[in-house]
């Protein structure tokens, strides 16, 4: 029995909690990859350097406070900075769309064109990420580290296994569910959201019933803004900040999007837990859980690891093309322009 | 605006070269030069599958990176401690994977839908992966653990390095046919982010499978026959005479003209790629090409069987990518599977110059390659350049110490900001490129 409890706490402790805090991570980044594709109607390949981009503002802001000694008690002082973070994107993004991506809607140009557009937005916002904020590592998580600590968790329960939980973990966690529903409040009860929707659905059936094509487009950048950025600084707290990191965060972050279906937000949630739950339990090695649950003879010798670590992206990728195979537009159905 | 004609703007490129040898070095301007040679070929072959098909690759760095590991196998000497060791229990695993994949598609194909299907599959695939990974491990650590600081990889075929050029389209255009196998038939942007994803899988293979080429610990030594070593050439005593006579120093002028052999082994690829590229274009089968592009379901209706032309036009593509990947990997001498690890620079930069030069245009994406494979290297270069001239800016950023490191440490990224004003300015304001299709 006691055995039973280990193997489970140390499933918890390698497995779930942080699979848990990287998957709601991913599935922010993949809301907001969503919103565009259903809106927009375009994959967009700047989303990871959008991401860079909000944390890193949102970094300096926290360096500012802390100089002031404006600080957050227990929890980090990043989220008292998250929400001027989230407003200088927005006016990136808004001027963005403003000088770049509003003449190619009113040209109803194709949407393979819009998706060349975005890469060099991309090539843009990657090099203005390293001119605001260099491209060394930063670590700007302060307040507490743990809510619990291993030794804690063991001198408690009085097991073998130690269960930590991180603060940043339990931040992502509480943060994913608020914004989520937030979203989903937005987008299912408000005017506006429900105006997003009916454009998602079908645009001239919309544009018919008198719904501004211009202001849904604004809303979108603002939501996607607000997204990209919440994600990027629960990563950052939860690991670290690197511009380079948070560019290759893009492909993880499209297999979740894709793998849940393009414009399909409750996809894009899903999506972000299924890649990275995969990502951890193919890469996490089962020897330890193993040893706990089977009996002594048959406890096994090898790490019992599936893929060596360095596959965790191959994964995500592996799973967005057998998911492809079957389901041509994602586990839940996809929009496809 | 009136356009340049494509005479004119292969000219202004060709001076810039010079310009570059003159104001800095031939050095430099050579070694641009074939980068850009080599970029210009990977561009050919995107041009292909977009310009000609409209398919839309974005894995381009993963068939690169094959091109690579064609080197290593062809040119690396053969290890016959390794074939003890382990190399034909690997080759035996890699055939039974194969093998077992292949019987998943069969049973899929050959068995009705339903419960006993899934049943079926799944132990076929989650046996068919345990009883793998039993022959593969083992052979694959016993070959790493043979001297691992000098090889501790299967070796090669000890075969001049030019072959690896054929080998590397070779093995480009097999990952390709699995690829297209698999991905070509998903729709718009599925199909984008699904080759991003299978390059990225090719390159995590490259970096993590010691035995195959020895991962981040890199190969060097690769050869480059029939291009002479510097090293040779500094102790030749033939070459320093000549050197002396043109009062140029013995080690300079080695560097410039082993260049120069890699320009001209690495221009006869390129324009033979150019010619063939250009006829098939002018030939029935371009023209079936580009009416398939411009609308798939007329070319069907008359008959064409599309999905086999695009299957055959990616895998085109990719070999020629990959023929530029095993160049690469000679040119430099080194193979270093981690740094493909970078879509930016092996995969979106590549799509900045079919653009710029103009899609569906192979000309157009030559010129693309050269121009932006100049800016891309001259930023390099720039944070020192700016470093020993920082008398020559304005005083607001010589005269404070913080400004102008800070401008010194920024100045490389310059290249891509720049990079991407020129890529959104061409398609705004002439999203045909440079040298338009005809």
């Amino acid at each position: 029995m006691v055995d039973f409890l280990n193997a489970i706490v140390a499933l918890l402790n390698y497995v779930i909690v942080p699979a848990t805090s990287y998957g709601a991570q991913l599935a922010l980044g993949a809301l907001g990859v969503t919103l565009i594709y259903g809106i927009l109607r375009f994959s967009n390949f700047a989303h990871g350097d959008t991401m860079a981009f909000g944390t890193a503002i949102t970094i300096l802001v926290t360096w500012l406070f802390q100089s002031w000694g404006i600080g957050f008690g227990p929890l980090p002082t990043a989220l008292l900075a998250l929400p001027f973070g989230i407003a200088v994107t927005a006016l990136l993004l808004l001027g963005t769309d403003r000088m770049v991506y509003r003449f190619y809607r009113r040209q109803k140009a194709a949407p393979v064109i819009l998706v060349i557009v975005s890469m060099g937005v991309m090539f843009i916002m990657n090099g203005l990420v390293r001119f605001v904020i260099g491209v060394q590592e930063q670590n700007f998580a302060d307040g507490a580290r743990f809510v619990i600590t291993a030794t804690q968790f063991r001198n408690l329960t009085g097991l073998d296994e130690g269960l930590a939980v991180r603060t940043s973990t339990v931040i992502t966690v509480v943060t994913a569910v608020i914004v989520v529903a937030a979203l989903f409040w937005f987008l299912n009860k408000t005017r506006s959201g429900k105006s997003m929707r009916a454009f998602s659905d079908n645009e001239d059936l919309a544009l018919l019933s008198g719904i501004n094509p211009e202001r849904v487009v604004m809303i979108t950048w603002l939501l996607v803004a607000a997204l990209a950025t919440t994600a990027g600084v629960l990563y950052g707290l939860d690991k670290s900040f690197k511009p380079f990191t948070y560019y290759q965060l893009l492909l993880p972050i499209f297999a979740s999007a894709v793998v849940g279906g393009l414009g399909n937000p409750v996809g894009a949630i899903l999506g972000g837990f299924v890649v990275a739950f995969s990502e951890v339990t193919f890469t996490y090695a089962w020897k330890k859980v193993l040893t706990y649950l089977l009996p002594a003879s048959l406890a096994p010798d090898s790490l019992v690891q599936l893929l060596s670590t360095d596959y965790k992206f191959a994964v995500s990728f592996a799973i967005l093309v057998v998911v492809l195979l079957f389901k041509p537009t994602g586990l839940l159905k996809g929009k496809s322009v | 605006m009136k356009k340049l004609p494509p005479v004119a703007l292969f000219g202004i490129v060709g001076l810039a070269f010079i310009l570059v040898g003159l104001l800095q070095s031939w050095t430099l301007a050579i070694t641009i030069l074939n980068d850009g040679l080599i970029v210009a070929i990977m561009a050919l072959g995107v041009n292909m599958q977009w310009g000609y098909a409209g398919l839309f690759n974005i894995g381009v760095a993963g068939f690169f990176a094959l091109g690579g590991l064609a080197v290593a196998l062809v040119s690396q000497p053969v290890d016959p401690a390794a074939w003890a060791a382990g190399t034909p229990r690997i080759l035996m695993a890699l055939v039974f994977g194969a093998a077992v994949i292949w019987a998943g598609v069969q049973t899929y194909n050959r068995m009705a839908a339903g419960r006993l299907r899934t049943l079926a599959m799944l132990v076929l695939l989650v046996g068919g992966f345990f009883l793998f990974r039993a022959i593969y491990d083992s052979a694959a650590n016993a070959v790493e653990a043979l001297t691992p600081a000098a090889t501790g990889n299967i070796g090669g075929l000890g075969l001049p390095v030019v072959l690896s050029w054929l080998v590397g389209g070779l093995l480009a255009a097999v990952a390709a046919w699995g690829v297209a196998k698999t991905a070509l038939g998903l729709r718009s942007d599925y199909l984008a982010i699904a080759t991003l994803g299978i390059g990225q899988i090719l390159i995590a293979v490259m970096k993590n499978e010691d035995w195959l080429d020895r991962g981040v610990k890199n190969i060097t030594n690769v050869g480059r026959w029939p291009v002479p070593y510097e090293v040779d050439l500094q102790q030749n005593a033939a070459f320093i005479a000549r050197a002396k006579a043109w009062g140029m120093d013995p080690q300079t002028l080695s560097t410039i003209w082993v260049g120069l052999c890699f320009t001209a082994l690495f221009t006869v690829v390129l324009l033979v790629l150019l010619v063939l590229m250009e006829l098939a274009l002018k030939s029935p089968w371009g023209r079936m090409m580009r009416a398939i592009r411009d609308n798939e379901i007329a070319a069907e209706a008359m008959g064409k069987d599309v999905k086999r032309r695009h299957l055959q036009i990616f895998v085109l593509g990719s070999a020629v990518i990959g023929v530029a990947g095993a160049m690469f990997v000679m040119l430099h001498g080194l193979l270093a599977p981690t740094s493909y690890d970078d879509p930016l620079r092996y995969t979106f930069l590549i799509w900045a110059m079919v653009i710029l030069g103009g899609s569906g245009n192979n000309w157009g994406s030559v010129l693309g390659a050269l121009i932006i494979m100049l800016m891309w290297d001259e930023a390099e270069g720039m944070g020192q350049f700016l470093a020993s001239h920082l008398d020559m800016l304005p005083s607001v950023i010589s005269g404070n110490a913080a400004v102008s490191k800070w401008v010194v440490d920024n100045a490389v990224y310059t290249r891509l900001p720049v990079i991407g004003l020129v890529l959104l300015l061409v398609l705004r304001f002439s999203p045909r490129g440079l040298i338009p299709e005809k």
